[in-house]
């Protein structure tokens, strides 16, 4: 199963911690989270459901490629980081 | 040397000389139009500001008589974008990232003739000047680097080039600081570069997801310290770095109170040891550790810190100092800081001590001697 994980800045404001779920894409892996913590959404996602502008994911060490629906594939070794992106000042 | 100083702001560019009765503002130009960026050019006494219209994009001006009367210069331009050229997006977003000027971020003075200026811009380009800022041309072995599609926004929407150190004895030497794209390294004068943000890190991304991957690193600022060019200086996102090789490699300055996080650093023209930065709460919450706005001094290459507060102020303050808003004069002692709430202040004993000259500017942008 896809291990999810989250950095210190959004877990500040959800307590989420780094869990292994059920998935296929890394859409399928975050909703997998997100029905055990639905607070979480309106965190990552835009009231439209698109990804926010600053909220950065990377599976295994790159950025997913699709940001619009979230389609990249999971294998269930991977590993998915969601994090806030370098922005602000 | 250090008795005038100039500001660049969300609203305009104002001008500070020190006279009989001490510092004062002086001029006032520009007036209502963001100021992000300015250089003073010892050289030939020139001053150039990037005027970043928000209707009808940058443009550069220049004055020879210290700001009496302007020039407009053609800013930067970017090339059109060859149809063969690689699709190059920001690694987050997934937007494009623009052939198209959308920020002039940084301009230096270069060494080969006393007409070359370099300028810094986002969406990453960098450009050359040989002719006094007349005209700029895009390095285009920078641009054309493939790493640049690792390179993403660092506050603003498309990565940027916010720092550049020409070696001040060998000016085919440069360094870039890079938000966020890590430090770039020039000997031969821009025709081939190397990443050099090795050792740097992001210190909330667990280490086997890209933490310390060079090219996506965020040094806020980078400065090198003119007498000792070995020693550079970096304010990155998640710390600060120290390097002694002159920018090939990085060491962090570890346990620095009250915060290691925050945009600005300078460093002393003579003594490489000595450094100022201005401690923030990190790292989107960008206030004043516990609203007390101080400003953090090393002597002894970051071994030690002294927290400075004599002058700054004494009750709750959400200052913030963005990353070319801090700077000290050639004479080591004078320094001169403006905030994001627009507040200035200066320093004439090397940071023991702060005054305040007011707190009614717009944002400042940046601030450079004159």
């Amino acid at each position: 199963m896809p291990t999810v994980s989250f950095s210190p800045n959004i877990r500040s404001h959800v307590d989420v911690e780094t869990c292994d779920v059920s998935g296929g894409t890394v859409r399928e892996a975050l909703e997998a989270v997100l029905l055990l913590h639905p607070k979480l959404r309106s965190y990552l996602f835009d009231d439209d459901g698109s990804v926010r502008k600053h909220i950065a994911m990377i599976l295994n060490s790159e950025p997913v490629e699709d940001r619009e629906t979230l389609s990249d594939a999971t294998q269930p070794e991977d590993e998915i980081f969601v994090m806030q992106a370098l922005s602000g000042g | 040397m250090s008795s005038r100083f100039y500001v660049g702001t969300r609203k305009g560019l104002f001008t500070f000389e020190k006279g009989n009765s001490g510092w004062s503002q002086t001029g006032a130009d520009f007036l209502g139009v963001p100021v992000p960026m300015l250089l003073s050019d010892h050289r030939n006494n020139a001053l150039f500001i990037a005027a970043e219209h928000e209707h009808f994009g940058t443009k550069l001006h220049r004055s020879k008589d210290g700001g009496k009367t302007w020039d407009e210069l053609e800013p930067p331009v970017y090339p059109e974008k060859p149809d063969d050229a690689p699709l190059i997006v920001d690694p987050w977003r997934k937007v494009e990232v623009p052939w198209s000027l959308k920020k002039v971020w940084s301009m230096e003075t270069g060494g080969n003739s006393d007409g070359e200026l370099w300028c810094g811009t986002i969406p990453g380009g960098l450009f050359r000047s040989t002719d006094h800022g007349e005209s700029w041309e895009l390095n285009e072995s920078l641009w054309n680097r493939p790493e640049r599609s690792k390179w993403s926004g660092g506050g603003y929407d498309f990565p940027g080039i916010h720092s550049i150190c020409v070696h001040p004895e060998d000016p085919e030497k440069i360094a870039l600081g890079i938000s966020c794209g890590g430090v770039w390294r020039t000997a031969d004068g821009g025709k081939s570069w190397t990443q050099n943000a090795h050792g740097m890190v992001y210190d909330f991304i667990p280490e086997e997801q890209g933490a310390a991957e060079p090219d996506s690193q965020d040094p806020h600022c980078m400065v090198q310290c003119r007498k000792s060019p070995e020693r550079f200086w970096v304010q990155h996102h998640c710390a600060i770095y120290r390097s002694d090789n002159g920018a090939e490699s990085w060491t962090e300055v570890k346990d620095v109170s009250p915060s290691g996080f925050g945009f600005a650093v300078a460093v002393h023209p003579e003594d490489p040891d000595t450094a100022w930065f201005v401690p923030a709460k990190k790292d989107e919450m960008r206030y004043p550790v516990d609203g007390k706005f101080v400003i953090n001094r090393t002597r002894d290459g970051g071994n030690t810190f002294e927290t400075i507060s004599k002058g700054l102020p004494e009750g709750p303050s959400y200052d913030l100092v963005y990353r070319h808003a801090l700077v000290v004069g050639e004479d080591g002692t004078t320094l001169v800081t403006g905030s994001t709430t627009g507040s200035l202040w200066v320093s004439e004993d090397g940071g023991d001590s702060w005054a305040h000259l007011t707190a009614h500017l717009p944002p400042v942008y940046c601030v450079k001697f004159g």
